[in-house]
């Protein structure tokens, strides 16, 4: 107890009641945490997930196709590492990144051999970390850093590409022997109808912002319309509505696939409350900029697109990371309507009487899964609004 | 010299009004089209008549008085009580867990802080239904039958239910008191919590905007801080933290229908049963659509009128 | 403004879009019209089946562990496929759950519900839902599982206690209505999936799991403890079993009648898989062997009449077999749940199978 620096003694002890709280605290929170590691280390059984990896992964793609998944995650992961590379690597190796590396390699080195992946598996992921790894490296030296100005503007253009190529390389097609969208699962589902609906939602969600203040009035009422509609009903609702009604509305036979119906009812969603996001942006925006665009002859379309848009867009930006992690809290619910995202195939995993009640493990695997995902992207949102903040505007500020 | 007609925005804004009117007529009718070609097809008809048809499936619990002979109307109706029964419970306890915790992470005690701001950022970062079926099929339905039920201070944890207020053990089972089945029990837990956390975030930003003057002025009033919170800050904070808990509210009510996942039988479950068992899928939905919609609205009004008491009267 | 773009600009794109959204209806309206032949026709122009199923119960439709479907359910919609395409493996499986299968069917995502399917008034009527029933491939009856260990014998044990159930079934109301008939309380607990109502039961929730008696047989192989379960024998209704369509649609339906009574026909006049090339020969080279020759296609038009090829019927058993080995092959003798024929055997043995003549 002498050991704990004086002022942190100070403050839990401060009172006689913070001390009663803290000592209970205490308590509850060893006994909560020895109780977990217990049942961790001694009565549960982490077969269940080391015998379905590969279903949680990527649901039922075909084992011939696998090659593609991997050809996909090295190019993901190649770009990733040169991008990491371009954001941080002027500044050499700073501890944060260190620790990032150093991380990387004791999950690539620990965790395949717990999941009983098989010896090749374990070369793949290796060298996946080695590409990582020489991305961040080809930008830490000063040559390198006069070619990435021209890569810059082309950046964005790469990865586009590369997402496209992704899609294809997922969905067969044009040369390739195309997998069903019935056959992708688990992870790869989820986050490709994430990434997939947010890009979507995105346009969508402008556009709606943008009529919802239109000064004609069909437009404006529509717009109310929709987002008011899509935001006072239950998305379970809804997908079961897209999923059912679509069919009705489709002429005979020609329904799309479910997994594109659950898409476009998501991204309708998604835009709906993205909309609502970008329209307190848009309010943000002080009038004088509006009309000093249209002082200089821009037209309206471009005052939006050059002027406001930019700017509303950050100061919305808060809001639309928000909604992104709600976007991907609600795949889940493609599990109640049948599909296998992540959790759909962990209930269909636990469905097969081998595992029978192995409920806990599975699901705490999945929050771990989706907590760290959640977690990803509310810090690169958090960093994307301090990378993008201009002195002049102040964006909401945050309670504390 | 007058503005020809294709350079004035005014008439334009007009003639654009109109084409995009025609043009989502013609969607419109075209969908429509679809719509009545396919009904016909398998000789289905938009009615309403159904509702009043004898339902003849059972409901496992429910607080209004139903039988297997009674209408579909009746059985959904039992079912939006079931639905309000989660929301009203769900609202009060969210609201109770989360000015807590809310509160307490202005605690002076840096554990405290700490804990909350876990349990935050813990909660809000895992899918809700994710929660939900953890919270039934992990820990619910595990818990020991009657005989071995798990006593804790006025309440009794058991495979048949959540027992409160005192049951006592008769032939093996448990009889008597309030008792929740396991389904409510696992679907308040993982709603209260869930929201809880997210109105703790509202009311940690309520009270954040309270200026630090009122704090030292009342603890120089000679205040303690439970008392300065209940009669200085939180009067105050109020202005800033309603018009947040009116959208965590609907989030809430809206996020009951997650119910069905988890064997609850509450609106939509029931109307998913109705519709199952009638085919009646676009009226089903239709009417889900409505009664959801209707919640919302009555929410929100009931929460625009409590902020209109709380707002700052502008002299 | 200038006066050589006197379209402003900000107007431009509005009506570039409002444009291309003409050009599409004008194109999509073309393409929306239906010929008004029937689904059958639908379906060959698209080259291939497609058929709703379960999915998840062993025997009926399943996924064997090389990933392929397999069931008696399944077996239908390949008899359906061989007979249109010469293909049995030219269908698309949809796995439904029960609470969307009927508007699955309904809106046209498959053309055929095969997913052991009661056979009820309200479900073929007009004014219900609609559907239109194939002839019955499985006569069961409901009935309920109890733990070995709880002691309870009959239905009537079963009072004031909870059984679980899956949502959306005639099961549901069956149960509904033999507690109302006995005058006592029980509580069902309803899930949407079958895994999930199996799963609860075994994890304690319920007293007792009901469901038709050759689904609970099926499952309960694969519970991990199968001794430990028993069947009650109260048989709570009448659960006929079969594949279904939509009203309205007679090409289909009755293309898939006929194509399940072939195999029923088959087993009747001793034709299975094995044999068939031989009676194939045999009937070409006899004329008169006029109802081999009739069934098989050798003579007379009845498969044009359905709008299916000539030989039909050999394409059939030539893929699934007759209904004999269908049922040997999924639920009989050569499976694992090793169910009896019963009620399902020939009327030559005593059974309810029995196909209307061939001609």
């Amino acid at each position: 107890m002498k050991r704990l620096p004086l002022t942190l003694r100070r403050q839990l002890f401060a009172t006689p009641t913070d001390g009663i709280i803290t000592v209970g605290l205490l308590t509850l929170l060893s006994w909560a945490g020895w109780g977990v590691l217990n049942w961790a280390i001694n009565s549960a059984q982490w077969l269940v997930v080391r015998a379905n990896a590969a279903a949680l992964t990527i649901g039922r793609y075909p084992e011939a196709q696998e090659w593609r998944l991997w050809l996909l995650l090295g190019m993901l992961t190649s770009l990733a590492g040169l991008s990491w590379g371009r954001l941080r690597g002027a500044s050499g190796w700073p501890l944060n990144d260190r620790i990032a590396a150093g991380l990387l390699v004791a999950l690539a080195v620990g965790v395949p051999p717990l999941l009983a992946f098989g010896a090749i598996n374990q070369m793949r992921l290796l060298f996946l970390l080695l590409l990582l790894l020489l991305g961040r490296l080809a930008f830490s030296h000063r040559f390198s850093q006069a070619s990435s100005k021209r890569f810059g503007d082309w950046w964005a253009l790469i990865w586009g590409v590369a997402y496209l190529f992704g899609l294809w390389l997922i969905a067969g097609g044009l040369g390739l022997p195309g997998v069903r969208p019935s056959d992708w699962g688990g992870l790869l589902f989820t986050l490709l109808i994430t990434s997939l609906t947010l890009l979507l939602a995105l346009p969508l969600g402008v556009i709606l912002a943008l009529g919802r203040r239109s000064s004609l009035p069909l437009f404006r009422y529509i717009s109310v319309g929709i987002i008011e509609l899509i935001r006072g009903a239950p998305l379970i609702t809804l997908l079961f509505l897209g999923q059912n009604l679509v069919g009705f509305l489709a002429p005979n036979g020609l329904a799309p696939d479910r997994v594109w119906r659950a898409t476009g009812v998501l991204t309708v969603f998604a835009a709906a409350y993205l909309a609502e996001a970008i329209r307190g942006g848009l309010n943000a925006i002080p009038r004088a900029q509006f009309e000093a665009a249209r002082s200089l002859g821009l037209s309206s379309v471009h005052t939006m697109a050059l002027v406001v848009l930019p700017q509303a867009l950050k100061v919305a930006l808060p809001a639309m990371g928000g909604q992104c992690i709600s976007l991907l809290q609600d795949t889940t619910l493609l599990s109640i309507i049948g599909l296998f995202d992540l959790l759909g195939i962990a209930r269909s995993v636990l469905a097969n009487p081998d595992w029978l009640g192995r409920y806990a493990e599975v699901y705490l695997l999945l929050a771990v899964l989706y907590w760290c995902s959640c977690a990803a992207l509310s810090l690169g949102s958090r960093a994307l609004e301090k990378r993008l903040a201009s002195p002049g505007l102040q964006s909401n500020p945050k309670p504390q | 010299m007058p503005v020809p007609w294709w350079r004035d925005n005014r008439k334009l804004g007009w003639l654009i009004q109109l084409a995009a009117g025609l043009f989502l007529l013609l969607v419109i009718a075209l969908l429509l089209g679809n719509l009545e070609r396919n009904l016909a097809r398998s000789g289905l008809r938009l009615t309403l008549g159904w509702l009043n048809q004898p339902a003849g499936f059972d409901i496992a619990e429910t607080l209004l008085p139903y039988r297997a002979s009674d209408s579909y109307g009746r059985a959904l109706l039992a079912g939006f009580v079931n639905t309000l029964r989660v929301v009203l419970s769900g609202l009060v306890l969210a609201t109770a867990l989360g000015v807590a915790v809310g509160a307490a992470s202005f605690s002076g005690n840096p554990l405290l802080r700490g804990v909350t701001r876990v349990y935050v950022e813990l909660v809000r970062n895992i899918p809700l239904l994710l929660q939900l079926v953890f919270w039934y099929f992990a820990v619910f339905l595990n818990l020991p039958s009657a005989d071995q039920a798990l006593q804790l201070p006025g309440l009794q944890l058991a495979k048949s239910g959540i027992y409160l207020f005192g049951a006592d053990l008769v032939n093996g089972e448990l009889v008597g008191g309030l008792r929740l089945s396991l389904e409510l029990a696992a679907l308040l837990t993982g709603l209260v919590i869930y929201s809880a956390a997210f109105i703790a975030e509202v009311v940690r930003g309520g009270i954040a905007s309270v200026p630090l003057g009122q704090w030292e002025a009342a603890k120089s009033l000679g205040l303690k801080p439970l008392q300065i919170l209940r009669l200085v800050v939180l009067p105050q904070a109020l202005r800033v933290i309603v018009p947040g808990l009116n959208s965590q509210y609907i989030s809430l009510a809206k996020n009951s229908s997650l119910a069905v996942a988890i064997g609850y039988p509450d609106l939509y479950a029931v109307a998913e049963t109705t519709l199952n068992q009638t085919g009646r899928g676009i009226e089903v939905f239709l009417l889900l659509l409505l009664i959801y919609l209707m919640l919302d609205l009555v929410i929100s009004v009931v929460m625009n009128a409590i902020d209109r008491l709380v707002r700052l009267q502008e002299r | 403004m200038d006066c050589e773009n006197p379209i402003p600009n900000s107007h431009k794109t509005p009506v570039a879009f409002l444009l291309i959204g003409l050009v599409l209806i004008v194109t999509g309206c073309g393409g929306a019209e239906t010929s008004g032949n029937g689904r059958l026709d639908v379906i060959k122009a698209r080259g291939s089946l497609t058929c709703g199923v379960d999915g998840k119960l062993p025997g009926f439709s399943y996924q064997d562990n090389a990933g392929k479907y397999a069931g008696v359910d399944v077996d239908v919609c390949r008899a359906l496929a061989a007979a249109l395409f010469n293909d049995p493996n030219k269908v698309e499986y949809r796995e439904l759950t029960s609470s969307e299968r009927f508007t699955a069917l309904a809106s046209g995502e498959v053309d055929v519900l095969s997913r052991n399917t009661t056979r009820t008034l309200s479900r073929d009527a007009k004014g219900g839902n609609g559907l239109e029933f194939a002839p019955t491939i499985f006569f069961d009856g409901q009935g309920v599982m109890v733990p070995l260990a709880s002691g309870i014998t009959n239905l009537k044990d079963l009072a004031g206690k909870t059984i679980c159930v899956e949502n959306g079934t005639t099961t549901e109301l069956n149960l509904a209505d033999r507690f109302r008939e006995l005058g006592a309380p029980y509580t069902p607990v309803k899930y949407q999936t079958g895994d999930q109502t199996y799963g609860a039961y075994l994890q304690g929730r319920c007293a007792a799991v009901t469901s038709d008696r050759s689904q609970l047989a099926a499952k309960k192989t694969s519970f991990p403890d199968p001794a430990a379960h028993t069947l009650l024998p109260d048989v709570l209704s009448k659960e006929p079993l079969g594949p279904v369509t939509v009203n309205n649609d007679s090409g289909l339906s009755d293309a898939l009648r006929w194509v399940i009574f072939a195999t029923i026909q088959a087993e009747e006049s001793g034709i299975d898989s094995n044999n068939l090339k031989q009676k194939l020969a045999f009937a070409k080279a006899n004329p008169n062997q006029a109802d081999l020759r009739r069934f098989l296609g050798v003579e007379g038009d009845l498969g044009e009449q359905l709008g299916l090829s000539a030989d039909f019927v050999p394409r059939v058993i030539a893929s699934v077999g007759n209904y004999g080995e269908i049922y040997e092959r999924n639920v009989g003798k050569a499976s694992r749940l090793k169910l009896e024929r019963g009620l399902n055997n020939s009327y030559k043995n005593g059974g309810l199978i029995y196909s209307p003549p061939f001609r």
